[in-house]
């Protein structure tokens, strides 16, 4: 996969040929220097971005040629992104922030309300729901991040940075966190600066300039071109 | 997503920035509230003219002869034959000897206008007698001295006051001949001196030999009916036109045709009024854009937050477009009630009974929800082709 951004008449290359294919429910992440493509890469796997060339497959589903509105249907349906600056909307109260991607979905309101509360009780807020990130701690408020990565549902939960913005304390809760989420059969992709964060996980990717420096993971079963 | 949704996220965002909210309204209040004002009163304004043109009777066309007796003379006996023969247009014609008259009554003297004329006069001019009779077709054949007098003179100069029955019967003189009072008229002006209640109506029999001149030349035609008016004026003018054969020999006017023009014009003046008051509907809009976009630039955050979830740009456009449109729709309504309270207060200021039309009322809410739409698309599209990586970036 590449990724070229032209500057003027200076070419970037963010992403120089890289070649990766992560299984279901593995637990990855993807760890470089700030600099090395790896956010790039996340908005990649995220399907926030398309690729200059080469080919993206999520489930078997080439989503490199898709367009926004695609894009959008399956960043909905299958990633749920958990960000380092948690990205809650502070108007909303937590289980109006859960229920977001659940209203893009087109769930209905009963349902819906239903459902993210189930996903904060799973994170440890059930007796949060209607208090406003700018009430909660910034533990908390990753947590309901979290709940709202899970409340849709997705095959993929997406983690930039997510221990990036708190102690360590509640960054350690969120690991753990998302080790559970591994553990109930979710794939976790996790992309971080912080070696002690990446090798929580079972396979660890390194990355700089632009390509794949090792990967602890076998290689034989390579998929993308 | 359902637009219902869309219409909660736009209420929680209106409601989060209520003072801002408000001023960006008040451009599209001030426009609606202006329009319906403006239009409500010239409307009550325009009711009540046309209800005093037609309390003068709309079947009424008046003729003139300003020349009348120089060369050929018109009589009386003339035109009569004329709407005999033409049943069909014509419900009558009355002659109107017009006068001076001195009325003195005990020690009491008045110098009032007169006019001599026909039973046809009253219903023609709708100029009915409120007690007693109007003149009849045997006053007229007899040249009675009858008189029917207004409010004023049988208040003032026959000193009955509040019981103007009483004047009926009694004789006062009129340019120093004695006449009965037979009947008094419906007080049209509050029976003040120098108004339409200060006059006296005799035979025109009587008032032909009273002021010596027996050229009448002023006749008052009534119409057969509302809808044949104007035929009947083009047939009467043709009459006239080969009685005197010059044009310049007579005037015709219908009140219909002066009514038409009046409330052609006054429609006119409403139509550039509430044009005026509509341009701040446009600034009004202008307003929203402007805030709407500032608006997006605001929540670029909340557009990436959004998007990276998985909202669509169908979702975001929705979401602000009905942003931009509650806010305009609900400057519609409140500057609807503005407007109606507006129009009502300020018509009790100025004496004019508003008149209210719903027509008006739809147009402005429209217009305001049409603003609100147009002057929304530009700011919805942008927020909705924000690009997530950028806009989550977006400090």
């Amino acid at each position: 996969m590449y990724k070229i951004y032209k500057m003027g008449s200076v070419e970037v290359r963010a992403l120089n040929g890289i070649n990766l294919h992560i299984r279901p429910k593995e637990f990855v992440s993807i760890i470089g220097p700030s600099g090395s493509g790896k956010s790039t890469l996340m908005n990649m796997i995220g399907c926030l971005d398309t690729p200059t060339s080469g080919k993206y497959y999520i489930e078997g589903q080439e989503v490199s040629k898709l367009s926004e509105n695609e894009l959008a249907y399956i960043r909905n349906k299958k990633i749920g992104f958990i960000f380092q600056g948690f990205n809650l909307l502070n108007k909303l109260t937590a289980i109006e922030n859960v229920e977001l991607p659940l209203i893009y979905q087109g769930v209905g309101s009963s349902k819906r309300r239903e459902l993210a509360r189930m996903a904060l009780e799973r994170v440890g807020l059930g007796n949060r729901l209607h208090h406003k990130p700018t009430e909660l701690s910034g533990g908390q408020q990753q947590r309901v991040a979290i709940a709202r990565a899970l409340a849709g549902a997705p095959s993929i939960i997406l983690a930039d940075e997510p221990t990036g913005n708190l102690d360590s304390k509640s960054g350690e809760e969120v690991m753990q966190m998302l080790k559970e989420l591994h553990q109930e059969g979710r794939t976790i992709v996790l992309i971080t600066h912080d070696a002690d964060v990446a090798k929580q996980a079972q396979r660890i990717i390194r990355i700089a300039d632009g390509v794949i420096t090792s990967d602890s993971a076998p290689t034989d079963e390579v998929k993308c071109e | 997503m359902s637009i219902w949704m869309a219409f909660k996220m736009a209420w929680s965002s209106i409601i989060s920035n209520k003072m801002r909210t408000f001023l960006t309204m008040l451009g599209v209040i001030i426009g609606v509230a202006s329009v319906i004002m403006l239009v409500s009163l010239m409307q009550g304004a325009t009711n009540e003219i046309t209800e005093q043109f037609e309390s003068m009777g709309t079947n009424l066309i008046t003729v003139n002869l300003p020349r009348n007796g120089r060369g050929r003379t018109l009589y009386m006996e003339d035109l009569e034959e004329f709407v005999q023969k033409n049943e069909n247009l014509f419900a009558g014609v009355a002659p109107n000897v017009n006068g001076s008259a001195k009325i003195k009554y005990e020690t009491e003297s008045h110098d009032t206008s007169l006019l001599g004329t026909n039973s046809i006069y009253s219903t023609a001019t709708n100029t009915p007698a409120e007690f007693g009779r109007f003149i009849n077709d045997t006053d007229v054949e007899n040249r009675s001295k009858v008189a029917v007098i207004g409010t004023y003179i049988a208040k003032e100069i026959l000193g009955e006051g509040g019981n103007v029955e009483n004047a009926l019967g009694k004789k006062i003189k009129i340019n120093g001949v004695y006449f009965t009072v037979v009947g008094i008229l419906e007080e049209k002006q509050e029976g003040e001196k120098g108004t339409a209640d200060d006059w006296v109506i005799i035979p025109y029999t009587t008032a032909q030999r009273l002021i010596k001149n027996k050229i009448v030349n002023t006749f008052s035609f009534q119409g057969a009916s509302k809808d044949t008016v104007s035929e009947a004026t083009s047939e009467l003018k043709n009459y006239l036109l080969k009685f005197f054969g010059n044009e310049n020999a007579y005037r015709v006017t219908s009140q219909q045709e002066i009514l038409d023009t009046m409330n052609e014009m006054l429609g006119m003046m409403t139509m550039v009024l509430a044009g005026i008051a509509g341009i701040s509907l446009v600034v009004g809009g202008i307003g929203i854009m402007n805030i709407m976009l500032v608006s997006v630039t605001e929540r670029t955050r909340e557009i990436g937050i959004r998007k990276a979830i998985g909202a669509k740009r169908r979702n975001i456009l929705v979401q602000f477009l009905i942003e931009s449109v509650v806010v305009s729709c609900l400057g519609g309504v409140i500057g609807l009630i503005t407007g109606v309270q507006g129009a009502k207060t300020l018509g009790n200021m100025i004496d004019v009974k508003v008149a209210y039309t719903p027509s008006v009322f739809m147009l402005a809410f429209g217009f305001s929800v049409f603003v609100g739409i147009f002057f929304g698309i530009y700011p919805a599209n942008k927020a909705s082709k924000l690009n997530p990586i950028e806009a989550l970036r977006f400090e």
